[in-house]
């Protein structure tokens, strides 16, 4: 009954989603527990409610999309936006082009590898294992890269989010256990490994590392673009 | 603020990306990508001025995240029949990101301090 009347209105999902994200946000700004705040990702909370009410009223996830595809539409134009903060990074990559390209390449390779021999420990089908390869970098790039590889790319989108909050998480631990110590090398492998939430904890750690966060998670994304290509045509 | 100038462009640049998708079919490259190679191109060359775009590009990242919610709550249709990959799923997903962080952490560190690059924070 929920579904058919939620069927006749359009802006149920955006009203909804947008309430919701604004509610987590502010909860996750108030929060004083460190621990907690990468858990309350405003956008794992809109998710898991959303997913929630529709499993609770039977309503469809179609009728849902209906409304939420309207905000997916903007998801090219904002990719393509993208370009803007790179090009105001840009100026890093020239002082040490080489130290910043081969870093951020070599996690890329380590990405796929560490995906592809993981996938064949577990079993995986060929289909699970595209659906995986792109999960480091930022969704706008690893959503389509997944659907176009022909992977899942909603469970590619989990798989991001799981990346990036587990990133946020581990980021500072990572760095003791492997003394990695360069505020350079520190923000490459935050963007790198875990795109915009890794990005979000390597801003408490510094301008520098902030700014080589964000110049990884396009360079990565690009270069995932390539690699992830490539990794698809090894049989699983 | 100026919104008409930007859209355009921004619109622009991702029709481009698409157009390219359709004409170039044998290669898995989103359009979203090529719009936005086609974008950092644009500023490179100084064909598109930072200032026009700057404001309306960093107000469509700002809510960036909430495009992704329905791709994210399908979740609860593609999962289906999916059980068994779960567990694979997830240590996949937290291995590999503590590998990735230490590669590219260790060889840009590496490679800083063989060439004695500095930087100041």
């Amino acid at each position: 009954m929920i579904d058919s009347f939620l069927q006749q209105t359009s802006y149920f999902a955006l009203a909804f989603s947008f309430a919701v994200y604004y509610a987590a946000l502010s909860l996750q700004k108030r929060c004083r527990v460190a621990a907690l705040k990468p858990l309350l990702n405003p956008l794992l909370i809109t998710v898991l409610l959303t997913i929630a009410l529709l499993l609770a009223t039977n309503t469809s996830y179609e009728t849902f999309q209906a409304g939420a595809s309207h905000l997916s539409y903007l998801l090219t134009p904002t990719t393509v936006c993208l370009a803007v903060p790179l090009y105001e990074k840009i100026g890093y990559l020239k002082k040490m082009p080489v130290a910043i390209l081969v870093g951020i390449l070599s996690g890329v390779l380590a990405s796929a590898l560490s995906i592809l021999g993981m996938s064949l420990l577990f079993g995986l089908t060929s289909q699970q294992y595209i659906t995986l390869l792109p999960k480091s970098v930022t969704m706008a790039i690893g959503m389509d890269l997944s659907s176009e590889l022909g992977g899942l790319s909603s469970i590619t989108v989990a798989a991001i989010t799981v990346t990036g909050l587990f990133g946020n998480l581990v980021a500072s631990y990572v760095f003791k256990l492997f003394r990695i110590t360069h505020p350079v090398a520190k923000g490459l492998a935050c963007g790198t490994a875990s795109h915009a939430m890794g990005t979000a904890r390597a801003a408490e750690l510094g301008k520098t590392e902030e700014a080589m966060s964000g110049l990884a998670i396009a360079v990565a994304g690009l270069m995932t673009v390539l690699a992830a290509t490539l990794f698809s045509y090894i049989p699983v | 603020m100026k919104v008409i100038k930007p859209l355009a462009i921004i619109f622009f640049v991702s029709f481009l990306g698409e157009a390219l998708h359709v004409l170039l079919p044998f290669l898995p490259v989103p359009a979203s990508i090529y719009g936005l190679v086609i974008m950092l191109a644009g500023l490179l060359s100084g064909v598109i001025k930072l200032e026009t775009v700057k404001t309306t590009a960093s107000w469509l990242i700002a809510f960036m995240p909430l495009m992704f919610i329905g791709p994210s709550v399908q979740l609860m249709v593609s999962l289906r029949g999916q059980g068994s990959f779960i567990p694979a799923f997830i240590v996949i997903s937290i291995v590999s990101t503590v590998v990735v962080m230490a590669v590219t952490g260790l060889v840009c560190q590496a490679l800083i301090r063989k060439k004695g690059e500095h930087t100041h924070d």
